[in-house]
Formats: C-alpha cells, structure tokens, sequence
C-alpha cells in the first residue's frame, strides 16, 4: 500500500518535477540574462549592491539597457530626494533649533528636484549624457553640503546619504554613454 | 525681406535613406549584451508558459541572495573593481578630470550659504554672457557687414542645460556684445530634441552657410543646413532652415548619438568643399570627412581624417591651417608647403579641449601629427583649466584666427539657480603657431580688450624675498595685469636636483614650498589671507641640471564655500633661453583667465570668493620658494565694464 503510494506520488510528480525544473531553469536564465547588464552596469559604480537592488527593485531595469539604467536610477534618486524634502519640511516645525541648516538643506533638495534631475532626464532622453553626469555628480554634492550643514548634529544623515550614494551611482552609469 | 533667389544652385532634393530609429536599437551596450538578449527572449517565450507566479517569486529571492556569490558564473569577466580606485563619495578626482562639483568636506568649516550680495558679484564685466539662464558651447561664430556675430548654446527657460536654442548676440569689436533676438529655435523634427552645435562657411560670394546638429525627436543626431533669411542684413536676425534638411544622417557603422557638431568648410584641391564630423567607434575618437558641392550632397570619404584610440567621443572638432612664419591668420582653405594644419577636439570623457599640430593630406583626406605622442586628445590642452567646446573662426576683417571657448561654472547649482544664471564665454583669443618651440600654438586675448583700460599702476623690480607676500596697493575685481618674474640666479645654481616629477594638481598647491618655487601673484586675495587664488610659476630643477617651468593655478583657498570646486590647475610651460617668466592675468569678477610666456600655456578658472568681493578684493605678489629670491615688475590696469546688453535701435 505504501508502496504504491509513493509510486504514484512519484508519477504524479514528475510532471510538476520537470515544469519546477524548466520553471528554474527559466528563472535563471532570464534574471541571469537581465542581471548580465545590470552586474556589469553596476561594477562600473563604487557601490555596487546598493546600484544593483535598486535597479532590481524597478521591474522595467530587466528589459533597459545602459541608457535605460541610467534614467531608472535617476528616477529612484528623484524620489529619494523628494522624500527628503518631504522630512525636511516637517522637521522645520519640529525642531526650530535646526533651522538654519533645515532651510539651507530645502534649497539645496529643491534645486536637486527643480534644476539637477530634469537636467539629467532631458540629457538622457536626447543624447547628450554628460549634462546627465552634471547633473547627477552635483545632486551628490548638495546632499553632502545638506548633511555638512548640520555640523555633526544632522537629522537627515540616513535619507542625506541615500541621495548621494544613489546620485554617484547613477553618475557612473551616465559615465557609460558617453 | 526674405531673399527671393536660392542661396545655392538647386539640386536634387536629398531623399534620407534615415528611417526614424525604432526605440530600443539603439544601445550603448557592445554587441555581446544585445545577443544575450534576443536569447533571453527566446528562452522566456519557451518556457514563459510554465511559469507560476508564486514559485517565481521564491525562486527570485534565491538566486538574489547567491547572486553574489554566482558572479564568475554570470559574467562575462571579472574586472578589477573601478570602485576602488575612486576618491572620496561625489569626487571623481582631478586625475579623471571630470567636470563635476566635487565636495570638499572641509573639516571644520562652517557651511556658506550664498547671499545676493556675494552672487550678483559673480557677474562679470566684459565676458560675454546672456542677461541669464544656461550658456554652453560657442557656435557659427563669424564676421559679417561690419558685425562679429556670435551664436550660443542657450536655454531661455533655466540655469542649467536643458531645452537649447541658439542665442545671438553682435559686436563691433569682439568686446561690446550687444544681445539680438534668438537666432534659431527646436521647432522641426529634426532638432525637436535640440538645436546643437554648429559652423558656419562663408561662400566666396559672401554669402554665409550654416550647418548645425540637430537631435531629432527621436533622440538622434542629424546635420541641417541653415541660412541668413536676408543677406542684406548686416543684423542676420532671421535664419532659414533648409526645407530638405536633414541633410547628413549618422552613417552605417556610427552610433545614433555618436555624430555631432560639423566644421567649417574649407575647399579642397578638387574645388570641391570639405567638412568633419566627430564620432568615436568604442572608445577611438575619430573624425568623419564628408565632401561636397552645394551643402546638400555629401560624400562620406573611404577614410577618416584622423583616429586616436582610449580618447572616447569627439566633441566640436576643429580644423585649421596656420602659418608656419608669420603672425596672421589664415583662411580656413589655406593650403600649401608654408602651413601646418591644426586638429582640435573636446573629449566628452574628460570635457577638456585638446589639439595637435601636424600635416595635411588634401588628396588623402587624412592629417597626421607632428609628433604622435602627443596626438590629438593626448597631448596639449588649449587650456589647463575650464574650456570646452571651443571654435575658431577666421576673421577676414582683421586677417586673424580667433577662439572662442565655453566656460562653464564650477559652483554648486543650487547657488546658479538662485543667481539666475549659468556661464560664461571666456575672452576670445588670437590663435597662431608659436614660431620659436614651432611645436605649440599661442593664444593671446584679441587686442580690442585693451580698449577697456582705464588708470595703470607700475610696479618697478620689486623683490619679494622666499617665503615672504607683498601687497600691491590697489584693489578691484576687474584688472589686467602684466608680470614678469625673474629668479634670483645663485639660488638656481645651489639648488638641489630632483627625480620628482611635478605636477600643478599633485603637488599641495602653492602653500607647497619647493626650492625655487612657488611664486607668483594673489589675485582675489582678502586682508586676511582668508581666501585668494595664487596664479603662479613653479620651476623644478632636474636631473641633468635642467631646469623646467610649470604655470598653476590654485583654487584651494580660493573661498571659504565648502561648495564650489577647489581644484589645482596647471602644466608645464616652455621656457626658452634668456626668457623671463612672464604672465598676463584677466580678472573679471568670478574668472580669472591667465597666460604665461605670452600664450605658450593658459588657465581659466572660475572663483566664488565670500569675502575678497567688491572693494575688498586686493592683489599680492607672492613668493613661497624655500631658497630663491624673486624680481618682479608689474603693470596693472583697472578695467571698465562692457557695458554688454540687448540691442537697440537708438545705438549704433
């Protein structure tokens, strides 16, 4: 009796073995496929993990190529800095102490928002990438600039650096056009 | 009025074997990535069917976690990794020579943020520069009916690059712009995306041709032929596009963003008219020929004019002749056994304008360098410090070469959007063969810049001690200055030799003491010393007894803002036998654009100082050498302001 049941569990199996295997398989190939760009895009960056499951976590990066990459990143950057400027304002009615670098920091995430990102954008969608690399490499410096502001003290230092790693990656992906 | 009759013979309208570029094929990434595609697409179709969303989900995360681990399997060769070799986050490094805002977080300093009073300073008084918003490259510059007409990579809409129009602007004299209307806007399809960089050919008839890039709106790069509505306009204030335009599309072979900014034209020994084009093939620059008759047709020539391998895109190539004897300029399509030939480019990867000086095939199509070490992209920079996508243009009035070059800002944007603008043209240069190395050019301001000189100071053999400042008693953001240094010669001969190579970006500085150097002048420089900028000559003294010079320029100190670039630039100057160390500095609020032994090497650099503003600014002579004594003597003028500002029409 156990016998036969284990027979028939096995034969009944084998086609779920073999549609589990090829769906592996599929699996595999495909990420191996998409994750080939993003691997090589994002040696090219000094943080790689970061660069990498960024890009995995935005489902068009699996059928983008370099330039593609280039303007997902500056999405994710874009929003992170949007975020940043959405704390910012909050925190300048929490702690009025911090003022003067909170507001010195909204300027500066404005410009990133306003001036820096459709900069890059618009260079990335026309061709001409090294306003991208402009724009990017100098979204990076008002993060740190914002963080510098605070002398120590920041509140932002989380959300500052995930602006400027995210901002250096997607500079040295821009820095792949050109 | 428009010109009734064609500007050329008509032809054949030129049917463009150019079909909009279907999105997606167009890829940076080498061939191998798209073949690993089109495989992964026929895989996933094949077992697409199988898939059950839950199990793939499961199955992601497992291999996202060994993904780092898998690496070797996966790709395609294991790099050394470039991460390491970079500088602090946000910094590229002065190495890689990337235009970037790099931070200095400066340990300690507090952060500046920008006042008005600090940012209207910025604004110069005699460099070109729009009432506001983004400038980038020159374009299409020439003469014309008694005008110097300048064209200009704009955008009318913001402070950074975006949305480029041509701007337009005129002079008398190269100094006093007088801004006219915009010359040419993104309003066809085939520059919907960008109305980029381009030349113009003036016709032996006099009339003037334009051709320019345009990125179609679809992102691909194209040459339009443009021309003056009215020849008899000495304004050229409307333009014609070309109704069959484009009328060069990127080639087989070439990238669809790799083809941009065409030359001037220049006849050929066949009476036929030719221009280049810069495009790379992976990572060798080269320059594309195309010949033709009428500015419609072209022929692609068999060959290149010239490759250089590792130098990337060429961006705004020039071509040129100048003499190997005398002093003037010379019409683009000068040829002949008493000319050299020049080839420029500006290297996207390192935003750096570079030329090389050799001989000129007509026949061939092709020009090869003097000296192959130093090619084209390798070798001499037109400038040591900010200048891209420079443009010269021959001035037939006055029978000179002149260079135009695009500086940009080294700021943060932040501070460029709260002043509301972005840029400016450096001053433009005569262009000749320096006669006496015969292996470099010579740029020098054009002379119609003295014309803004107001009250000279002297300042006859002042000694300045090693180690020791000396303030010139005078002050002001506008100056031009003439120095001359001599070196106090026993202190040349007991100084020790050294194997060390310098270099101005590598070396600490000017507050970096070697025996015989630094020593030179303080130009933006405060009471305090809190913040100047040295422009200065550094002399190393070598193996064999030699000596060699290197001009810098040092933006370390140059401001207390931790949020403008403070690098060092600067190379090598030859110095010839029985020369002085001469420098001429132009001072112009936030440019400083110097030149030593009288063009042989040049620096412009842009300064955002907080505190030597307005009649704070002073100048010192300065001499940070360990043993050498230094002789200076100096004339400085104030300069007047250009008084650059929309045309009108009560003026002439």
């Amino acid at each position: 009796m156990k016998n036969s049941l284990s027979l028939s569990l096995i034969f009944l199996s084998r086609p779920l073995f073999t549609a589990t295997l090829l769906l592996i398989i599929h699996c595999i190939i495909v990420q191996s496929d998409a994750n080939d760009l993003i691997a090589q895009t994002c040696k090219n960056t000094p943080y790689y993990n970061l660069c990498v499951s960024s890009l995995r976590s935005v489902p068009r990066s699996s059928r983008a190529d370099v330039q593609g990459l280039a303007l997902v990143m500056v999405d994710i950057v874009r929003s992170k800095a949007s975020t940043t400027l959405k704390f910012i304002n909050q925190e300048l009615k929490r702690s009025p102490k911090l003022r003067r670098p909170l507001r010195f920091c909204a300027s500066s995430y404005d410009a990133i928002l306003t001036a820096d990102i459709p900069e890059a954008i618009e260079a990335l969608q026309k061709g001409d990438p090294k306003f991208a690399e402009n724009g990017t490499n100098d979204a990076a410096v008002e993060a740190s600039s914002c963080e510098d502001s605070f002398q120590g003290k920041s509140p932002l230092t989380k959300l500052n650096k995930a602006v400027h790693d995210t901002s250096v990656v997607a500079s040295a992906i821009t820095r792949l056009l050109l | 009025m428009a010109d009734p009759s064609p500007l050329l013979p008509v032809s054949n309208s030129l049917e463009p074997s150019y079909n909009p570029v279907p999105e997606g094929t167009v890829s940076a990434g080498c061939p191998a990535t798209r073949l690993r595609r089109s495989k992964k697409v026929l895989i996933a179709v094949f077992s697409g069917l199988l898939v059950v969303s839950l199990i793939l989900a499961t199955i992601n995360n497992n291999s996202g976690a060994q993904h780092g681990d898998e690496n070797a399997s996966l790709a395609a060769s294991r790099e050394t990794a470039k991460p390491e070799t970079l500088l602090p986050a946000g910094s590229r490094g002065v190495s890689a020579g990337v235009s970037e805002k790099a931070n200095l977080k400066g340990a300690g300093v507090k952060d500046y943020p920008w006042n008005n009073s600090m940012l209207s300073w910025q604004r110069t008084a005699f460099h070109f520069q729009p009432e506001d918003n983004w400038m980038n490259d020159p374009n299409g510059p020439l003469y014309y009916k008694g005008w110097y007409h300048f064209f200009y990579q704009y955008n009318p809409n913001a402070a950074v690059w975006g949305d480029i129009v041509w701007g337009h602007a005129v002079s008398k004299d190269l100094i006093h712009w007088l801004h006219l209307p915009l010359a040419m806007v993104a309003d066809e399809w085939y520059d919907k995306n960008g109305v980029w960089t381009g030349s113009a050919t003036i016709l032996p008839d006099g009339k003037i041709v334009m051709l320019y890039t345009g990125s179609t709106n679809e992102s691909v790069q194209v040459q339009n032929l443009a021309y003056p509505a009215d020849h008899n306009d000495p304004l050229l204030l409307r333009w014609v596009k070309y109704s069959g335009n484009p009328v060069l599309v990127p080639p087989p072979g070439i990238g669809a963003k790799d083809f941009r900014d065409p030359t001037t034209a220049w006849k050929t020994s066949e009476g036929k008219w030719r221009i280049i084009i810069g495009s790379k093939i992976n990572k060798t620059g080269i320059a594309l020929v195309y010949d033709t008759e009428d500015f419609i047709n072209y022929t692609l020539s068999s060959g290149i004019l010239h490759a250089v391998p590792k130098t990337g895109m060429w961006e705004c190539v020039d071509f040129y002749p100048v003499s190997k004897t005398g002093q003037n300029g010379l019409d683009t399509s000068v040829n002949g056994p008493q000319v050299k030939h020049v080839v420029k480019t500006s290297l996207d990867d390192d935003r750096h304008d570079y030329y090389a000086i050799g001989t000129y095939d007509d026949k061939a199509a092709k020009w090869y360098p003097d000296n192959p070490e130093i090619d084209v992209g390798i070798g001499i920079r037109y400038d040591y410090g900010i200048f891209y996508a420079s443009k010269t243009f021959y001035d037939q009035s006055k029978g000179r070469r002149v260079l135009w070059g695009w500086i940009g800002e080294s700021d943060s944007e932040v501070a460029d959007v709260k002043k509301g603008w972005a840029s400016l043209q450096g001053i433009p240069r005569t262009v000749v063969l320096d006669t006496k190395t015969g292996s470099n050019l010579l740029q020098w301001p054009v002379e119609e810049v003295e014309s803004l000189r107001l009250k000279s100071n002297d300042f006859n053999n002042m000694e300045v001690k090693a180690g020791s400042v000396v303030p010139l008693e005078l002050d002001g953001a506008t100056q031009t200055s003439f120095a001359e240094f001599e070196l106090d010669k026993k202190a040349i001969e007991r100084a020790a030799e050294s194997n060390v190579e310098f270099s101005c970006s590598n070396n600490g500085g000017a507050s970096h003491r070697g025996a015989l150097g630094p020593f030179g002048l303080l130009v933006l420089a405060d009471d305090n010393l809190s913040e100047y900028t040295p422009v200065y000559f550094f002399v190393a003294k070598g193996n064999n007894g030699s000596l060699k010079t290197f001009f810098c320029t040092d933006q370390s100190r140059s401001s207390v803002a931790n949020d403008v670039r403070k690098e060092i630039y600067g190379s090598y100057v030859p110095v010839l036998k029985g020369e002085k160390l001469l420098v001429r500095i132009l001072v112009d609020h936030s440019i400083i654009e110097s030149f030593a032994q009288g063009g042989r090497t040049c620096i412009t650099s842009r300064v955002y100082p907080t505190r030597a503003i307005y009649g704070a600014a002073r100048l010192f002579l300065f001499n940070n050498a360990t043993e050498a004594g230094v002789t200076s003597s100096l004339k400085i003028w104030n300069m007047n302001s250009a008084f650059i500002r929309p045309y009108s029409n009560e003026q002439q």
